[in-house]
């Protein structure tokens, strides 16, 4: 069976979340994962809109954020890997809620004007990836790159 | 979101971080309650970071509510049964 992956998006309005999202998602399904995104409707709609004929990410696989937390928390669904993207004071809210309710590897995707300051007011465990991206999403990827073959790895080990 | 946004409610602090909502309800209210991240609080499971606190004023409940796109909220709501659930929780 393939393993699970979540991405779960913040708030839109920074540009670089839907171009990396898909991204990773592309990186993910390319390993043999099954990908699943949740996020606000409109970070959804930005996916759907980006890859209208669903080559990275299926719109049946898509969710809104808190149906996918009420999933997790109701323990309805798992995933073996959790990927939250955070660039905002909320996103590290969603991030510690993961955290608190599933068992996936969790990862931090942390970006924005204040991706620093927001990975150290991260003290639970988890994996950061952390890059000032707003605009450009190349350091970001770059950090991405850095660490998926590890990820790679994992999604076809038992 | 569930139901709480279609409840009376009322907004005692709004587009703050949840650090700060987390402060403000154990600053201003001597009942409170310490829950995990995922607690159900009438329809809905709360976001934030761990522990969420929750006050009780009389018959209300007041907890913190975390919109991607806006931050935390604090917002009061007449609790019914959920008082009872929480201080059951001791």
């Amino acid at each position: 069976m393939n393993k699970k992956a979540l991405l779960l998006l913040g708030c839109p309005e920074v540009p670089v979340q839907t171009g990396i999202a898909l991204y990773l998602a592309s990186r993910l399904k390319n390993a043999g994962m099954d990908v699943f995104v949740a996020g606000t409707d409109a970070a959804l709609d930005l996916l759907k809109v980006s890859d209208t004929e669903g080559h990275y990410v299926d719109t049946e696989m898509m969710t809104h954020q808190d149906k996918c937390v009420e999933t997790l928390a109701e323990k309805r669904m798992e995933f073996d890997f959790c990927f939250v993207f955070v660039h905002n004071d909320a996103g590290i809210s969603y991030l510690a809620t993961i955290q608190s309710i599933s068992k996936a590897k969790l990862f931090a995707i942390i970006f924005g004007h204040d991706a620093e300051a927001l990975s150290g007011q991260i003290e639970f465990n988890c994996e950061k990836l952390v890059a000032k991206s707003v605009h450009n999403p190349i350091p970001l990827k770059k950090e991405i790159d850095e660490r998926i073959r590890e990820v790679e790895r994992w999604a076809v080990s038992n | 979101m569930g139901c709480i946004e279609l409840m009376d409610f009322e907004i005692l602090l709004s587009h703050t971080s949840f650090k700060e909502g987390r402060e403000f309800i154990r600053r201003n209210f001597k009942d409170v309650y310490e829950v995990e991240p995922g607690y159900k609080l009438f329809d809905v499971y709360l976001i934030g970071v761990s522990p969420i606190v929750i006050g009780i004023e009389n018959d209300h409940v007041i907890f913190p509510y975390v919109k991607p796109c806006h931050g935390t909220f604090v917002l009061k709501i007449e609790g019914g049964e959920e008082i009872g659930r929480l201080k059951s929780r001791i």
